[in-house]
């Protein structure tokens, strides 16, 4: 691994988007391209998904499914589905707390 | 400033509010159209600069000018001038949501770095106040450069700023600024991963500049979607809502209809008064006056569910119910982004076709238009609401539930099923692939915009008007004139008995119609109806009117109800059966044709067609031996 500015973060405990505590705000840490398709890589960016921004999920799934997911992006409130999220690493964000 | 009058375009990320802004701009002064070619939808309007007149152009909502839908392909062609039939907007008035800064800034630093000229707008500055935000337009127009106007669509405020805005952009427009030419290389540049970053830090740093003061304040969207987005609540709200829509439909029109109904009759029994009997006056009172007014009177109806459409599209719930459908969309393959198509398909599938350009998945994109004309449009409410009232008595089951409105929703239920049966096989065989997910912005909610709401319910109206004056009116007519021809010989008595509908042309085509749908119930009248009905649903009620209106006494040629001739003549079966096939019949050649536009071919027009046939010949035919064994025949 790279040792960069988030290194001393490491041991706040990483974790999937899609696995987030609801009312939590955190901030995005990774995210795993690859997993997504180019097309839907273009709307997330375009959304302001990216590193750095601050997220919480609001709401999650209707009846006994879990998906999809209501995240607030910024000043946005955006919907997803949970395998997206699940490409979408995020850590406590401290700042904004 | 050259002589020719400046375009300005209004360009924007989605749910800015520019099509508020476009209309309290314009007012009634709008055309609607569609660009050349694409089936986007082409809004352009009027507006004074000063003593200048102007076009304005609503272009559609866009995120960037890398587009990922055909929405956002159109709006980036007509920016760069590559739109056939559309000049290159003069002015970009660039429409930012004053209380989401930072998405609206990174669309417009994109289009900064263009060079066209090019008026901030700051909109929705209201609603950005009560999310207790206050921002200074001076800091983003000393930043960036342009010229910033604060605006409030919804309450006229900023209008003036706004024209005045642009017309003094209009002044500073040189020959070199027309002349400016987009090459490809240019605006790819403009859109490159390292410019993209740079937008990103600026439009962030630009928005949290601008913030004077910033409070938190509860959020009303917060409280809302606690409630509406609930795991249960939102599934029985969205329910709930439908079912509304769908009682009010029945219950709002009565009156109105009533009046109209009245009109035609009043209208009908003067010339039948005082006209001298024979050809013209036939025409007249048993073609137009019974055919058009029988299809006419269906307009409050057709209203009132665009009238909720609308209002659920205004207030910012129609993404809410795209969220709550997601999951179930997605067992059959689709996704939340195909509700919104499906939902405006309720009131007609043209535009509900025409609405899935949002949609970026193509395979996604293909199944929900195959599935929209299973959607119950309003011109089936003709059909239904006329049957309905005729063989299902009008009373109450528990507490003021209507039962007529409880069959009409199991009507549109029945539909939904279908449409959803038919995604899933054809996500399985046809338009197989993997989905593109569901992604999308839930804007804030906002108090309906009135206004927005008639101005789009008098576009409706004009449209039905429209077609009743011309589609429907022409196959009234020709119907009329082959079940007028030929005249049965009266002095001839082998003729005697024999009715002039059995010996008209019209009588003769359905007659040899009749054998192939005799096994699903189906008479000589329903045959007659269900032919001119391919121009318009609808026109199978004018079909029946008139038809029975020139088989009818004379003295009842008007005023008679049709639904208690039908009730008299028809078997409760064959109700029913005429009821299934019209849940899925593919009745409307309108359809068919934008189909073909907008999959560009026959290929899926005639898949569509065919399937839908099978489908609805099937429904039939179950129905009315399920009906028949049940003793209702």
């Amino acid at each position: 691994m790279t040792l960069d500015v988030n290194a001393n973060r490491l041991q706040i405990k990483a974790m999937q988007l899609d696995s987030l505590p609801l009312r939590q705000k955190m901030r995005i840490i990774s995210i795993d391209w690859t997993q997504i398709s180019e097309t839907e890589g273009k709307r997330l960016r375009a959304l302001g998904v990216e590193i750095g921004a601050t997220v919480e999920a609001l709401h999650r799934g209707i009846l006994f499914w879990r998906d999809p997911l209501a995240v607030r992006i910024g000043r946005m409130n955006i919907a997803m589905r949970s395998k997206t999220a699940a490409s979408i690493e995020c850590e406590a964000d401290e700042n904004d707390g | 400033m050259t002589d020719k009058s400046p375009i300005i375009a209004l360009v924007g990320n989605p749910n800015v509010g520019k099509s508020a802004l476009f209309n309290v701009l314009t007012g009634a002064r709008q055309k609607i159209g569609n660009y050349p070619g694409v089936t986007v939808e082409r809004k352009a309007g009027k507006i004074m600069l000063g003593n200048t007149q102007a076009q304005l152009l609503d272009l559609p909502g866009a995120y960037s000018l890398d587009s990922t839908s055909l929405d956002e392909q159109v709006t980036r062609d007509v920016i760069l001038g590559r739109q056939e039939g559309q000049e290159r907007p003069d002015i970009l008035a660039f429409v930012a949501d004053a209380s989401n800064l930072e998405s609206s800034l990174r669309f417009a630093l994109e289009l900064k770095a263009l060079n066209l000229p090019m008026v901030l707008i700051l909109n929705m500055s209201d609603l950005a106040a009560r999310d207790g935000l206050e921002l200074s337009a001076q800091y983003l127009s000393d930043q960036l450069g342009l010229d910033v106007v604060e605006t409030v669509a919804v309450r006229r405020r900023g209008l003036d700023a706004f024209t005045k805005a642009c017309a003094s952009v209009a002044e500073r427009i040189t020959q070199s600024d027309k002349n400016i030419a987009i090459d490809d290389n240019q605006w790819r540049a403009v859109l490159n991963e390292e410019a993209h970053l740079s937008y990103r830090s600026q439009s962030k740093t630009l928005a949290k500049g601008a913030i004077i003061s910033e409070t938190l304040t509860r959020e009303w969207t917060r409280t809302l979607d606690n409630i509406l987005l609930h795991p249960v609540g939102g599934i029985l709200v969205l329910l709930a809502i439908m079912f509304l829509m769908f009682q009010a439909v029945y219950a709002w029109s009565g009156p109105p209809m009533d009046l109209i109904e009245g009109g035609f009759e009043a209208v009908g029994g003067f010339v039948d008064g005082a006209m001298a009997d024979g050809f013209v006056k036939s025409f007249l009172v048993n073609g137009i006056i019974a055919g058009v007014g029988s299809v006419l009177v269906f307009l409050p109806q057709i209203l009132i569910l665009f009238f909720f459409i609308l209002l659920l599209e205004s207030t910012g719930y129609m993404t809410r119910a795209a969220f709550v459908m997601d999951r179930l969309m997605s067992s059959v393959g689709l996704s939340g982004h195909s509700f919104i198509p499906l939902l405006s398909s309720f009131a007609c599938a043209i535009p509900g076709i025409m609405a899935t350009r949002s949609i970026s998945d193509q395979k996604d994109r293909l199944t929900t238009i195959l599935i929209a004309p299973l959607m119950t449009c309003s011109a089936r409410l003709p059909v239904y609401t006329m049957i309905i009232g005729a063989f299902i008595p009008a009373q109450t089951v528990g507490s003021g539930v209507g039962l007529q409105g409880l069959v009409l929703f199991g009507l549109y239920i029945a539909g939904i099923l279908g449409a959803m049966l038919a995604a899933l096989l054809l996500r399985r065989s046809v338009t197989k692939g993997v989905s593109s997910g569901f992604l999308m912005e839930m804007p804030r909610y906002q108090w309906p915009r009135p206004r927005d709401i008639l101005i789009g319910l008098w576009q409706r109206a004009w449209v039905f008007l429209r077609r009743a004056g011309t589609i429907i009116f022409a196959a009234t007519v020709i119907l009329w004139l082959l079940l007028t021809f030929p005249k049965v010989p009266i002095d001839d008595p082998a003729y005697e008995g024999v009715s002039q509908v059995d010996y008209s042309i019209a009588g003769r085509i359905a007659g040899g119609l009749e054998p192939v749908v005799a096994p699903i119930g189906f008479n000589r009248d329903i045959a007659l109806a269900l032919i001119p009905a391919m121009a318009a649903r609808e026109v199978a009620v004018a079909a029946l009117a008139t038809a029975y209106a020139i088989d009818g006494d004379d003295e009842d040629k008007v005023s008679a109800n049709l639904g208690q001739k039908l009730s008299g003549q028809w078997s409760l079966a064959t109700a029913l059966a005429f009821l299934a096939w019209f849940v899925f019949a593919p009745q409307c050649i309108s359809t068919i044709a934008v189909t073909r536009r907008e999959t560009n071919g026959w290929k899926w027009p005639i898949f569509m067609l065919s399937y839908l046939f099978a489908l609805a010949y099937v429904a039939a035919a179950v129905t009315y031996w399920s009906a028949v064994a049940l003793g209702l025949g």
